[in-house]
């Protein structure tokens, strides 16, 4: 016997986010821009913590590294036109070491709407490169 | 004047893979390796020089994909529309 009756499953797919940032490059930035360039790319919390670092070597590398993932979680964002302020994209460090995406304004407008319930990063730095990947969990549904 | 001054921005803070005196103006400059880092770079360098701030609304793509359509922002942004040319 064959049943007409439709279900609703709720499923999810994944969206991948990788991004590659030159350290010397950011540092490069902070040095001619200064806070200027701060302020438009982290948020405050971000600033205080790489400025923790023991050295400005350091505070470049983590500075770099957040900036590879604010961009590898835009990839999973996949925005159309407008693209979300750097700042409503913070990685936040646990004192266990690793680190969570929040979002805030833009970015959580951008990601609600794409049905994103949740988005996993992770960095990475060697020499003079940082890397980060984002992964993003899509709900959605499909009839059955 | 300005799409001068644009140009020596882009050649100072774009970080382009081809010199800068062999892009036209409608060229595509992330085609020409404008990355989204150096992007920012320009951004900040067009604000001190024509002392203004990209509102949110200029946070795409479009914006700095070429000469032209930076001109155009900055056209918007002053309200001076000699910028645009």
């Amino acid at each position: 016997m064959i049943s007409s009756e439709s279900h609703t499953q709720c499923v999810t797919t994944l969206r991948t986010g990788v991004d590659l940032t030159k350290i010397s490059s950011v540092a490069d930035s902070v040095r001619t821009f200064g806070t200027a360039f701060l302020n438009r790319i982290f948020t405050e919390g971000e600033t205080e913590y790489c400025e923790q670092g023991t050295s400005t070597a350091e505070t470049a590398q983590r500075l770099a590294a957040r900036f590879a993932a604010k961009e590898a979680v835009v990839k999973v964002l996949r925005p159309l036109e407008f693209r979300p302020e750097w700042t409503s994209i913070e990685i936040v460090r646990h004192p266990s070491g690793w680190c969570e995406v929040v979002l805030t304004g833009t970015a959580a407008a951008m990601a609600a709407e794409a049905g994103i319930t949740e988005i996993q990063i992770s960095m990475s730095h060697e020499g003079d490169t940082a890397i980060a990947t984002a992964v993003a969990f899509v709900a959605s549904t499909k009839q059955g | 004047m300005s799409v001068e001054k644009i140009r020596s921005l882009i050649a100072q803070h774009g970080r382009l893979s081809i010199d800068i005196e062999a892009l036209k103006n409608a060229d595509d400059l992330y085609r020409a390796g404008l990355t989204s880092h150096a992007s920012v770079n320009l951004m900040l360098a067009l604000e001190d020089e024509f002392d203004i701030e990209f509102p949110e609304s200029y946070l795409k793509r479009g914006t700095f994909e070429s000469i032209n359509s930076i001109g155009m922002a900055l056209a918007e942004i002053t309200g001076d529309m000699s910028m645009a040319n």
